[in-house]
């Protein structure tokens, strides 16, 4: 017995580390089984139209795209920088401004200004974790980059109302039109954001698997400290994180357009259902995001065939504080 | 061991000494009552305009000031203050409107409601062991909730709100007045002098300096012996007890209240805001953020309204009002991290 | 009499045991030394005790109470009181209100509690710095703070996590005398500590603990020279 050893054995447990297991899966499994057996007791005992059923679960689906879209960008930045974002919803309307004033001065057709809009997106949110956030991301301070992010939705919600006032304004699609499945209607312009977002998180995910970039930022997301010391540069990182979840709003905001009234409080209420996704889904979980956002956005739809109104919202709600207590770091989360 | 302790404390209090002596209390104390005159004498040469934006002024501050209890002293950040303004405004409409009650009854009503539905929600969220970010979001989303109940709730008139009816004879049991009179600053006013001298016997009290000991470090504290749970929550309670006294009187001196007036996520930002500004976790800094904030907001409304000559370009403008804050907000943040007061003061002590 | 009883005292945290099988009696007034390598389960231990931890298994009686799996303020309310190997002082506050803050457990007004504090901030001599931020605080003035809220409490059982480490020898001196002087008033005493020879010159008896488990306990000089200990522990500290 010598001390080496017995210093090395002996060392105070550090936070409970966890490998991946069948265990982890399990929840993922019980939330999709929890979904389709709702959806069946909808069906044969919910006491509505299976028409209209079939309807609110195609549209359910088909928002829930689009709350993936706005959360995949949220997660990123929420898991890697553990930065709450207030801005994510005011920067998801910059992006369908953008997109507005390129169309309405410009002709330039949305989806192309949709491609046009990512890297000014992505100027916009490295400049605005460069100089805003970055120093107090830094030294580790919580409250601090919640309140400037809530001063920057602010700003940008007001900027825009100053604007362009506060009449709803339109982005013309360029895809109109719909199809039917299964007797549901499926409009093209949803169908085409809900693939966006598909494509998307697929992308995201590979990026993060895949390429140096993603390794530094994972390296980033579980040990800041570390990954400085093996020579990444943490700032940039920051930076690159924060820049790579605008642009994903611009994505979302170009494929939002078409089929939003637009005024420049439209994205708030993108920003606390991003939220309730992102912790549902997992802290920094790309695949959790985009589970959630289909997840929320069914229970949204089919729970307003029960509760009319914003009633199936409280249900969002309750799902949300349900998780937080029990489940904080999520379906697809391994750490908190 | 006892009484190792009692011979030493016995030759400290014999020579009372000065370093016992805590002026700061008692000079806390006078400057409240300075500023307190100096306030009820201002309405005298108040023009009625004036008046509102001084009213919506005292608003901000009782609410900014029981923000920082919960969030400054208490060190749980709160971002869902609008649910406690809102069971406070709503208290008041519901009994005053449906039942005929004395606003005033009303308005302690709706505070225990308050400090009840606060405790609750505070006590599961520390029982869930949600902390920082987390905690922030799980009060956001109660406030959520609250709107959305309210909105769909029948026997509070939904979406329409409430309107208070306006009575025949002026009372002060019903709290109403001749158009203009400056009851209608005074109540406020009160109301906020008496919230300042509760923070600051509060901060000095045993269960403040216990707050802000938890607040510091919650694992010392406990190791000192000090129910960390128990008083957190009497922190939370004190504080959405005051924001529903607050949101009581929005009731009472705007004639109305809806869900958005109450339990809209504007409201707990303007509870959070001011307390920024000039300072949390300071006796003065939520005061003195609410006399930047509120006039500048209602200021900018109303240059905006009827621009001079030289900024009639802005005429008409929306948003202007709200965007300088927000600016003012990320620049406090940025460089006076500590706040107005709070930086003042320190470069003040040094 | 016994004032402290422990019996077969367990934690582990996901698979790692940091202490295991403790058994211990504590007698009133004694000091009790506690050595072992760096990871060795003491601070665990005294984690543990005063109720910071709950326990995988075992049994904590203090003063013929059961204690186990009380909360960390309920077991210092009871007067078995720790301090921190790493110092956790209030700092927003000053010297004066960090240790009011341990006296109010006795003392509800502010002006009894305040008074109170500065008596026992003259004890362990910190009245230079009374009304300075406990931020600002040196080394020795904070090892000397978590003393002083400590001893506020009036514990009957103090458990001190290693508040020599740190100090520059002139600075132990001192405080040596000063924890000599705590035990000679009557308190009764756990101490880690990693500096032998103040272990040996203050303690009655000394606990050696080695990955979690007790591996010699007695007569300080008689486990010093130990085989056991010397093998496992002290071969290359003590030398």
């Amino acid at each position: 017995m010598t001390l080496s050893t017995s210093q090395a054995s002996a060392d105070p447990p550090a936070a409970e580390t966890r490998a991946f297991s069948l265990a982890d899966a399990r929840l993922p499994i019980a939330v999709t089984g929890a979904v389709v057996l709702a959806i069946v007791l909808v069906y044969t005992v919910g006491g509505r139209d299976p028409g209209l059923v079939t309807q609110s679960i195609v549209t359910g689906l088909l928002l829930g795209g689009v709350y993936a879209l706005v959360s995949v960008g949220l997660t990123l930045i929420f898991g890697v920088l553990g930065i709450v974002n207030f801005a994510q919803g005011s920067m998801l309307t910059l992006a369908m401004f953008l997109v507005y004033v390129m169309g309405h001065s410009f002709g330039i057709p949305v989806y192309v200004a949709t491609v046009v809009a990512i890297p000014i997106m992505f100027g916009f949110g490295w400049l605005v974790q460069l100089l805003l956030l970055n120093k107090l991301t830094i030294s580790g301070n919580e409250n601090g980059p919640l309140l400037i992010t809530l001063g920057l939705s602010l700003l940008i919600v007001n900027v825009l109302l100053m604007v362009f006032g506060g009449r709803p304004l339109s982005v013309p699609g360029t895809v109109d039109g719909s199809f039917t499945v299964l007797g549901a209607l499926v409009s093209y312009e949803r169908l085409i954001a809900f693939g966006g977002a598909l494509l998307v998180a697929l992308l995201l995910t590979l990026a993060l698997r895949k390429t140096s970039l993603g390794l530094a930022i994972r390296a980033v997301s579980s040990n800041s400290q570390g990954a400085a010391l093996v020579g990444v540069n943490v700032g940039r990182i920051y930076a690159l994180t924060f820049a790579i979840g605008s642009a994903c709003v611009a994505v979302a905001g170009g494929l939002v357009a078409p089929f939003i009234s637009l005024t420049p409080s439209v994205g708030e209420q993108f920003t606390i259902l991003a939220f309730v996704i992102v912790v549902l889904g997992g802290l920094g979980s790309v695949v959790g995001a985009t589970v959630g956002g289909l997840v929320i956005g069914l229970v949204q739809t089919v729970g307003a065939l029960y509760l009319p109104g914003t009633g199936s919202l409280i249900l969002v709600f309750a799902v949300f504080v349900l998780v937080l207590f029990f489940r904080p770091q999520g379906m697809f989360g391994a750490k908190q | 061991m006892t009484d190792m302790v009692d011979k030493q404390v016995h030759s400290a209090a014999d020579r009372d000494d000065p370093r016992l002596k805590d002026r700061s209390r008692s000079r806390a104390y006078l400057a409240l009552l300075v500023v307190a005159v100096v306030l009820a004498l201002l309405p005298l040469g108040m023009s009625d305009r004036v008046e509102t934006i001084a009213v919506r002024t005292l608003i901000f501050a009782i609410m900014a000031v029981a923000w920082n209890l919960m969030s400054g002293y208490g060190g749980l950040f709160s971002f869902g203050h609008a649910a406690f303004f809102g069971i406070g405004a709503y208290t008041d409409a519901y009994l005053v409107v449906d039942h005929s009650v004395s606003p005033w009854i009303a308005m302690i009503v709706g505070a225990l409601l308050a400090a009840a539905a606060g405790g609750a929600i505070a006590f599961l969220c520390l029982r869930y062991r949600l902390a920082g970010a987390y905690f922030a979001l799980a009060t956001f989303a109660f406030a959520m909730m609250f709107l959305l109940v309210v909105q769909n709730l029948e026997i509070l008139h939904k979406t329409e709100g409430f309107n208070l009816p306006i009575l025949p004879t002026y009372s002060w049991k019903m709290m109403q007045f001749a158009q203009g009179s400056r009851n209608y600053y005074w109540i406020p006013l009160g109301i906020l002098v008496v919230a300042l001298a509760g923070t600051i016997a509060f901060v000095g009290s045993r269960a403040g300096q216990y707050a802000q000991a938890i607040r510091d470090d919650e694992v010392a504290a406990a190791s000192l012996g000090i129910n960390a749970l128990r008083y957190r929550l009497v922190t939370v309670a004190l504080s959405c007890g005051l924001t529903a006294v607050a949101g009581a009187y929005y009731t009472q001196y705007y004639f109305f209240v809806g869900p958005d007036q109450g339990f809209g996520s504007g409201v707990s930002i303007e509870a959070m805001i001011p307390a920024v500004i000039g300072g949390i976790g300071t006796v003065w800094g939520p005061v003195i953020g609410a006399l930047v904030v509120g006039p500048l907001a209602e200021g900018i409304t109303s240059i905006l309204r009827n621009p001079p000559q030289v900024l009639s370009f802005l005429q008409g403008l929306t948003g202007l009002d709200v965007a300088v804050y927000a600016v003012l907000l990320i620049v406090i943040v940025l460089f006076m991290p500590k706040g107005i007061y709070g930086t003042l003061r320190d470069r003040w002590r040094k | 009499m016994t004032i402290l009883e422990v019996k077969g005292l367990v934690k582990s945290f996901s698979g790692l045991t940091a202490v295991n099988d403790i058994n211990l009696e504590v007698r009133e007034h004694e000091f009790l030394g506690i050595v072992g390598p760096n990871g060795a389960g003491k601070t665990t231990l005294f984690s543990l005790l005063s109720g910071q931890l709950p326990p995988s298994a075992g049994k904590v009686v203090f003063e013929g109470r059961d204690i186990t799996g009380w909360s960390a303020n309920k077991v210092a309310a009871t007067g078995l009181v720790r301090t921190f190997q790493l110092m956790r002082p209030f700092e927003s506050m000053s010297v004066l209100d960090n240790v009011a803050i341990a006296s109010h457990a006795r003392h509800r007004s502010r002006r009894a509690a305040r008074r109170h504090a500065l008596g026992v901030i003259e004890r362990v001599q910190l009245e230079r710095y009374v009304n300075s931020l406990s931020g600002s605080l040196p080394t020795a003035g904070l090892k000397r703070l978590e003393l002083a809220r400590a001893l506020a409490l009036e514990p009957r059982l103090l458990l001190l996590d290693e508040v020599l480490a740190g100090l520059v020898p002139a600075e132990r001196a001192p405080m040596i005398e000063l924890l000599r002087e705590l035990h000679t008033d009557g308190v009764t005493v756990m101490l880690i500590e990693h500096i032998m020879t103040a272990v040996l010159a203050l303690s009655e008896r000394l606990l050696v603990m080695h990955e979690g488990a007790q591996l010699a306990l007695g007569e300080p000089r008689a486990v010093v020279d130990d085989p056991v200990v010397i093998e496992a522990y002290l071969g290359e500290d003590y030398a």
